[in-house]
């Protein structure tokens, strides 16, 4: 992890279709900063997440990573971030151990099965650790696909919509992991709908409309 | 920071990944071998049992039926990662996405090319075919197969998430493979006719050698593209 990790979103403009959805963006986030991106459905919050990952290309502006701009970090800007989004990213044939394994691997993080199944068990997982994820609730799919965050070293969360289908015991566990995250010098960028607090963090607001 | 992973690593990972699912889903393999097998054996039924004419047409039908039976497992080479957002998380991970994509070519190669290489000299005594025919024929579906695998993955990846992508992968691709179609059927028929294969053998391996550098890569750009 870097010393003091900063990302800077320049002047961003973004379009879908034809339909240009925000321009003009620009905001700074650095280490231990929370920042809730608000607005109403269809407003261009989950494509400004897309865009700060890469998969869209904004149409004007850049997103500078510990002042380089991102497209210059290329992988090595993806080794400090975690994405996710409204998908789960994991395979319903495998378990939830299974899965776990297999996204640390393709993050290069070394990972025993130890560490692994403490990740799951934090998540409220214990007993479902070996079962096909197929079989579980989408809480539970949720919890394993969270659990990323978990064993990822990773500076910058972009969590697109993270408390869909949990409870309010996960919803806790949920602000008390991203409160650790920003205590170790991580920060966190997120969209929601649902009221999630931090204790002790300023939550930063921006507003797309 | 660099990687840990090594290319052989993450090679042998994604390979090992996409094994271990179609293991927990083996019905997917098993229709491309049953449906390769099935237009096989319609031939000799429809155009009669003279074995004249079952030998003279023997590598045509076989390498035609290979051709059709790789095109049925193309869509899901990427759609299934699609659609639950693993492939998300691949183009994220801190590695290169080329390696990712050869890894999934080779593990779509291994379960939709080579059973189809295990199991011609089976469907080749069909047709009565001479034991040397029925090696070339397993040596040029070898060094095709892969062939139709990696121009296949650039097709996947283009037609990612459009709606009716299955046949239209098969449109754009059927034409790309013609020249591995001509020159595989045409080593076994150069044996039949009692010339050397080598010429068509070599041919095939210079497709696979182009394939192997080019379409990794073209196709992680396609998925790319697809993904916007």
């Amino acid at each position: 992890m870097q010393v003091s990790p900063k990302l800077e979103v320049i002047d961003l403009a973004c379009e879908r279709g034809d339909h240009r959805l925000f321009s003009g963006l620009g905001f700074t986030l650095s280490g231990g900063e929370l920042m809730q991106v608000q607005g109403e459905n269809g407003k261009g919050k989950t494509t400004l997440l897309r865009a700060l990952c890469g998969f869209v290309q904004p149409v004007a502006g850049a997103v500078h990573w510990c002042g380089r701009n991102v497209e210059e970090w290329d992988e090595d800007f993806h080794a400090q971030t975690c994405y996710l989004g409204h998908l789960n990213a994991i395979k319903d044939e495998l378990s939830a151990l299974e899965n776990l394994l297999l996204t640390a691997g393709l993050a290069d993080v070394q990972l025993g099965e130890k560490a692994a199944l403490d990740a799951l068990r934090r998540m409220g997982l214990r007993r479902k650790e070996h079962l096909p994820v197929r079989v579980l609730s989408q809480g539970q799919r949720r919890r394993v696909a969270l659990s990323r965050l978990l064993v990822v070293d990773a500076a910058l969360w972009i969590l697109d919509e993270p408390l869909t289908a949990l409870d309010v015991g996960a919803v806790d566990l949920m602000q008390e992991l991203i409160g650790e995250h920003l205590s170790n010098g991580g920060m966190t960028i997120f969209t929601t709908h649902q009221p999630l607090h931090v204790a002790g963090i300023q939550t930063r607001e921006l507003m797309l409309s | 920071m660099t990687s840990r992973l090594s290319v052989f690593g993450l090679l042998g990972l994604v390979i090992k990944r996409d094994l271990l699912l179609a293991m927990r889903r083996r019905a997917d393999v098993l229709t491309t071998l049953i449906f390769f097998v099935m237009v096989v054996s319609l031939f000799p039924l429809g155009v009669g049992p003279e074995p004249d004419m079952l030998r003279k047409m023997a590598g045509g039908v076989l390498w035609v039926a290979a051709l059709l039976s790789s095109m049925l497992s193309l869509p899901r080479m990427f759609s299934a990662d699609h659609i639950d957002g693993t492939l998300e998380q691949m183009m994220l991970a801190p590695q290169s996405l080329t390696v990712m994509v050869l890894g999934k070519i080779v593990a779509h190669w291994m379960l939709s090319g080579l059973p189809l290489v295990l199991i011609a000299p089976v469907l080749g005594l069909q047709f009565d075919m001479s034991a040397e025919a029925i090696w070339v024929l397993m040596l040029a579906l070898l060094l095709g197969t892969p062939v139709l695998s990696m121009i296949g993955a650039v097709g996947a990846a283009l037609t990612l998430g459009l709606r009716g992508g299955g046949v239209l992968v098969s449109l754009l691709v059927l034409p790309l493979t013609i020249p591995v179609l001509i020159f595989g059927a045409g080593a076994v028929e150069a044996v039949s006719g009692g010339m050397d294969a080598a010429s068509n053998l070599s041919l095939l391996g210079a497709f696979l050698l182009f394939a192997l550098v080019f379409s990794p890569f073209v196709a992680s750009q396609a998925l790319r593209i697809s993904m916007e």
